[in-house]
Order: structure tokens, then C-alpha cells, then sequence
């Protein structure tokens, strides 16, 4: 696993699990984005027999599978939160009673928006990104798997286990299929513009702040560029 | 002696042969095994006929029109012969304070063993003066009939979920029967539809017959038999979405092939209703077969989900009429936009105090 570290600054931060489930996630993220769209928005019709094509049907089965592997990622996410290190535990339990936390947040929104010339080092997620990730991501993940299943429900029938966890009391709380639609592809969009956010501001901290971001999440190795506290 | 539903459709004419037909059909309908059509015909003859009182609150009389121009004669006098004779205010002989006499007249007689059709809906707003039956509010009369009614039948959209008259801005307040304030606690069975398909009507009140029970109600208290399934997992044009061929434009070479209509916003994969399976006017076609896609008229708010020919519903929150396409789309732009200023800024910023580290570099 860690084999040794890369330098004296070095601390491994992500377990080699943990970076798998990165990697599956942000494909899942991308083939269910992708795949949603073109449920919303078809591609050009195709010509000939129906029998000679299944080209939406195929796109909805990526969608459905990639959905089950999301979900599967993101429960074996949780149960890394708790036995993984200490790290792991920060996406699903961020220390939001902590007065120290809401001073980096803040540290953080000054350090955006040009106001502080230092950054502070974390050895994990510095707390404006922990925020982030866990309203946007978690919760919105949590709220595309509930509407997600309660519309995969509404195909597989209703004597399914999905109809009956999901389904059953998504569509009239929404107030029907059409609304649960509307939702499901308004946080899509939510999550895109986490993903670019994330992704910028990852490419950024590698470059202007005092420990390795990129490299980690590949590595799992957090490398600090300096000495100083 | 009360006379039975059999009683009275010999009444009207219909042959014993058509009266079979009638309970194999719908026992076919409710989705049970052929046996149950002579159970059904035993209830029919023998039973006392449920009387049913038909109410009219704020409604276009749709649901009536759809039984009297049933394509099925049968049906159609089944349905008349069931339902009409004890009061309907479109339909009845009696006029004015006569026809008004009926309803006390059916609330005293059968106290706890009618059935309450309501077709429409009572407005609410300044007192319920927006619909005004016998000089007065309809509210009034439904709560009056509601009181000793065995259950309501919420006939059409109008009842169930308050259609046309409840889109917003809702004026008069216009509200569906289970959602009015102090009307007695009596169950109630939602039929929605803009109408309802004739042939469900007639068999919720066959069931309710037979059985002695009300159907078995789905989360949002629509017979499960009937409302159970998605226009589009029974379409059969549904071949032609999975394999990805739709209409494009009203007159494409798809449109006469009769190709999938989800582009050009069919509701069949969001609306719970049985017309594409047991159609209309005598299982002859039902709106996507003759070319235009579902409008979804038996979904809560139908009126209120954005335009009948587009998938996206129009999201009116935003001010201007947009989609979830737009909104996502342009909140995406605006977070990539920032994030590359926001990029352009650090770079210079970097750029700056590099220079201002390193006065002796040049």
C-alpha cells in the first residue's frame, strides 16, 4: 500500500481504496451527466426498423448501471468514512460544531477572494472545500440516488423493491413523475457545477498553495512544498 | 324492495346476452380471471343497486360527455342506467327545486350506503360564491352529501387534483375534493382524467358492487388496476423509443411511420393512466395511436408543467420561462466563467509577487 514516502514533508492522506472509488465515481459522474442528457434530450432520430436498434435503450441501460455503481460507490464511501483514517471521515463528518472549522472557512473565502497573500496548510481537505463537498456532493448525491430510484421504480414496476423504498413516496411527495423529472435534472446541473468548481480549484491549490493536490489523489501522498507551519 | 342493477338495465332494454358481455368485460377490465364474470353478473341481479348521487361542482362536464359518447353502446347504457338515474344535474328530467328535492330525498333514504360521484370541484374563494347550485355555494351541498356518504368518487381531474380551474394562479381557489377543509372523513377513490376513460368508471362501480369493498387504492388513492402503470411501459410505439426513433417535426417521415412521440413532449413516461390499454371509444385509439402525444390530463397540476410538446417542464420561479436545461446550463456557464477570471486573477496575482520576492532576480 504506502510503500515509503515520497519525501521528509510527505503524509499519506488517501488509501488506495478511497483513490479507486475517486476514480469510479468521477466516471460514474461522467457517464450519468452524459447518459441523463440524452434521456432529457434524445439524439437524432435513427432511421429503418425499431428492431434493428436499441440505441435509447442502451443509453438508459448505462444510465441504470452506472446509477448502481454510484450508489454502491458511495455506500462503500460511507462505510470507508468509519474504517478508514482519520481523512476518510471529513467528506460525511465535517466538524461543522468546531469554531476553529468556521475559522478556516473563513480563512478560506479571504484566501478565494485575493484577501490573504499565505494559505494555510491541511493535511486533509482545507474546510471550504470539506463545505463543499459535503452539501453539494453528498447531499446532492443522496438526493439523485432517492429521485433517481423513484423514477427507476416507475419502470421496474410496482411490485419492486424499488417502487416500494423509492417510488412510493417520492412521486407524491414531488407531486408526480414529471416534477421528480424536473428535480432529478436541476441537481444534475448542480453537480456539474461542483465538478467544475472542484476541479478548477484543485488544479489551482496544486499550483499556488503550500502542499500537492493532484499528485495526492493519485499517490495518496499530501507532500508539503515548505517547512514552515 | 331496492331493485337491482340487473333489474334496471333490463329496464332499459339491454339483453340478458348483452348483460354478460357486460360482466365479462368488465371482470376482463379489473383485471380478474374469467370465473369472476359470473360473479359479477350474480352481484349484478341480486344485489340492491348502489344509488348514486352525481354531483357537479366547477367542471366542463368532460367526464359526462366522455359516457354518453361512448363508442360502446353497451357501455354506455350500462353507464346511464347505473349511475344517472338518482340525480345528475346534466342528465336528469327534473329541473329546479324538484331535482334539488332529489338529493335530501337520496341522503335520507340511504343514509351511509350511497355513493358520492363528484365531477368538479368547489371553489373556495369568497365563500364558494364562484359556483353557485340552487342558490347555493357548491361547497355547501358537497360537505351536505359527504356527511352520510358510504365513500366519494372523485371523477375526473377536476375532483382529484383540480385541473384547469386550480392552475395558478387559481383565482377562485378552486380546490380538489380531499383537500377540502371540514368535509366529512369519508374514503375517497380518485378517477382522474380530462376525462376519464368511460369503461373505468362503470367498472370502479362494478367492483365496488361485487366486492362489497372499494378497490384497492394505490399512494395517491387511485385504483391500483387502473392507474397502476405508465402510459408509456403499455404504448406500443414504445419499440420505437428504446431503438431511439422519434418524431421530429408533425410532419416527418417518422410522424406518418408512427414513430416514438417523446420529442415532441409526450407525457406517456410521467402520466399513470390505462389508456393505452384499454383506449377509447370502444378500445378504438387513444391520443398518441392518432398521432399526437399524451398531455398527461390524469397527472396532479397537469396545467402547470410547462407546454404540452415539450419534455422539459418550464420552470416559472426563474422569472423568465425557462427549462432545467437553461437554468443548469447558464448556472454551469457561470461557474466555468468564474472559475477561469478567477484563474486569470491567481496567475497575475502569482505573477506579481514572484516579482516583488525576487527584486535582485532581473
Amino acid at each position: 500500500m504506502s510503500a515509503h514516502a515520497p519525501s521528509p514533508n510527505a503524509v499519506y492522506v488517501y488509501e488506495v481504496p478511497l483513490r479507486i472509488w475517486h476514480g469510479v465515481n468521477a466516471l460514474c459522474l461522467i457517464v450519468l451527466a452524459v447518459t441523463g442528457y440524452l434521456i432529457a434530450s434524445p439524439l437524432p432520430s435513427v432511421g429503418g426498423e425499431a428492431s434493428e436498434h436499441f440505441l435509447m435503450g442502451y443509453i438508459r441501460f448505462a444510465h441504470f448501471a452506472a446509477a448502481y455503481l454510484f450508489t454502491i460507490g458511495l455506500l462503500f464511501r460511507l462505510y470507508w468514512a468509519i474504517a478508514g483514517n482519520e481523512h476518510a471521515k471529513e467528506l460525511f463528518f465535517p466538524p461543522l460544531l468546531s469554531k476553529n472549522f468556521w475559522c478556516g472557512v473563513w480563512h478560506e473565502i479571504r484566501w478565494y477572494a485575493f484577501l490573504v497573500k499565505e494559505p494555510n496548510k491541511y493535511l486533509g481537505h482545507n474546510p471550504l472545500a470539506m463545505l463543499f463537498m459535503h452539501f453539494m456532493f453528498v447531499w446532492g448525491s443522496v438526493f439523485m440516488i432517492v429521485t433517481g430510484f423513484a423514477l427507476y421504480g416507475e419502470g421496474s414496476g410496482q411490485n419492486s423493491w424499488q417502487y416500494a423504498v423509492f417510488s412510493s413516496w417520492v412521486l407524491p411527495l414531488f407531486g408526480g413523475s414529471q416534477s421528480v423529472h424536473s428535480w432529478h435534472h436541476l441537481v444534475m446541473w448542480l453537480i456539474i457545477c461542483f465538478v467544475i468548481a472542484h476541479v478548477y480549484v484543485a488544479v489551482r491549490e496544486d499550483k499556488l498553495s503550500r502542499q500537492s493536490v493532484l499528485s495526492t489523489i493519485v499517490t495518496g501522498w499530501r507532500v508539503f512544498k515548505d517547512d514552515k507551519p | 324492495m331496492i331493485e337491482s342493477f340487473y333489474d334496471v338495465m333490463r329496464r332499459q332494454g339491454i339483453t340478458r346476452r348483452s348483460f354478460l358481455k357486460f360482466c365479462s368485460l368488465t371482470a376482463a377490465s379489473l383485471g380478474l380471471s374469467p370465473s369472476y364474470a359470473a360473479t359479477i353478473a350474480e352481484a349484478m341481479e341480486n344485489k340492491p343497486r348502489i344509488p348514486v348521487l352525481w354531483l357537479h361542482g366547477l367542471e366542463c362536464t368532460c367526464c359526462s360527455e366522455s359516457f354518453i359518447r361512448s363508442g360502446h353502446p353497451l357501455a354506455k347504457d350500462v353507464i346511464l342506467s347505473m349511475l344517472s338515474l338518482d340525480y345528475d344535474d346534466t342528465i336528469m328530467a327534473a329541473a329546479g327545486h324538484n331535482a334539488e328535492a332529489i338529493i335530501d330525498e337520496i341522503v335520507d333514504k340511504y343514509k351511509g350506503n350511497y355513493i358520492l360521484a363528484v365531477e368538479g370541484n368547489p371553489p373556495l374563494a369568497e365563500d364558494g360564491m364562484y359556483c353557485i347550485i340552487g342558490g347555493k355555494p357548491f361547497v355547501d351541498q358537497l360537505k351536505y352529501a359527504a356527511e352520510s356518504c358510504k365513500a366519494i368518487i372523485s371523477w375526473g381531474s377536476c375532483a382529484s387534483w383540480g385541473c384547469v380551474q386550480a392552475a395558478k394562479p387559481n383565482p377562485t381557489r378552486a380546490t380538489p375534493v380531499h383537500k377540502v377543509p371540514g368535509l366529512a372523513n369519508k374514503p375517497i377513490i380518485k378517477v382522474p382524467g380530462c376525462p376519464p376513460i368511460a369503461e373505468v368508471m362503470t367498472a370502479v362501480v362494478a367492483y365496488i358492487l361485487t366486492f362489497d369493498k372499494l378497490p384497492t387504492l394505490d399512494k395517491q388513492g387511485r385504483p391500483q388496476m387502473f392507474y397502476s402503470q405508465r402510459i408509456h411501459d403499455k404504448c406500443y410505439r414504445r419499440p420505437h423509443f428504446d431503438a431511439g426513433q422519434f418524431v421530429e417535426h408533425w410532419d416527418d417521415e417518422a410522424a406518418r411511420q408512427g414513430h416514438c412521440l417523446y420529442k415532441m413532449g409526450c407525457k406517456g413516461p410521467t402520466t399513470y393512466n390505462a389508456c393505452s390499454t384499454v383506449r377509447w371509444n370502444e378500445g378504438l385509439s387513444f391520443p398518441i395511436q392518432s398521432g399526437h402525444g399524451c398531455i398527461g390530463c390524469s397527472e396532479d397540476g397537469f396545467w402547470d408543467k410547462g407546454s404540452f410538446y415539450d419534455r422539459l417542464t418550464t420552470i416559472n420561479q426563474f422569472g423568465i420561462e425557462a427549462n432545467a436545461d437553461a437554468v443548469g446550463g447558464t448556472a454551469a456557464a457561470i461557474v466555468g466563467a468564474g472559475a477561469a477570471v478567477h484563474a486569470g486573477i491567481s496567475a497575475l496575482n502569482r505573477a506579481k509577487h514572484v516579482d516583488s520576492k525576487q527584486p535582485g532576480a532581473e
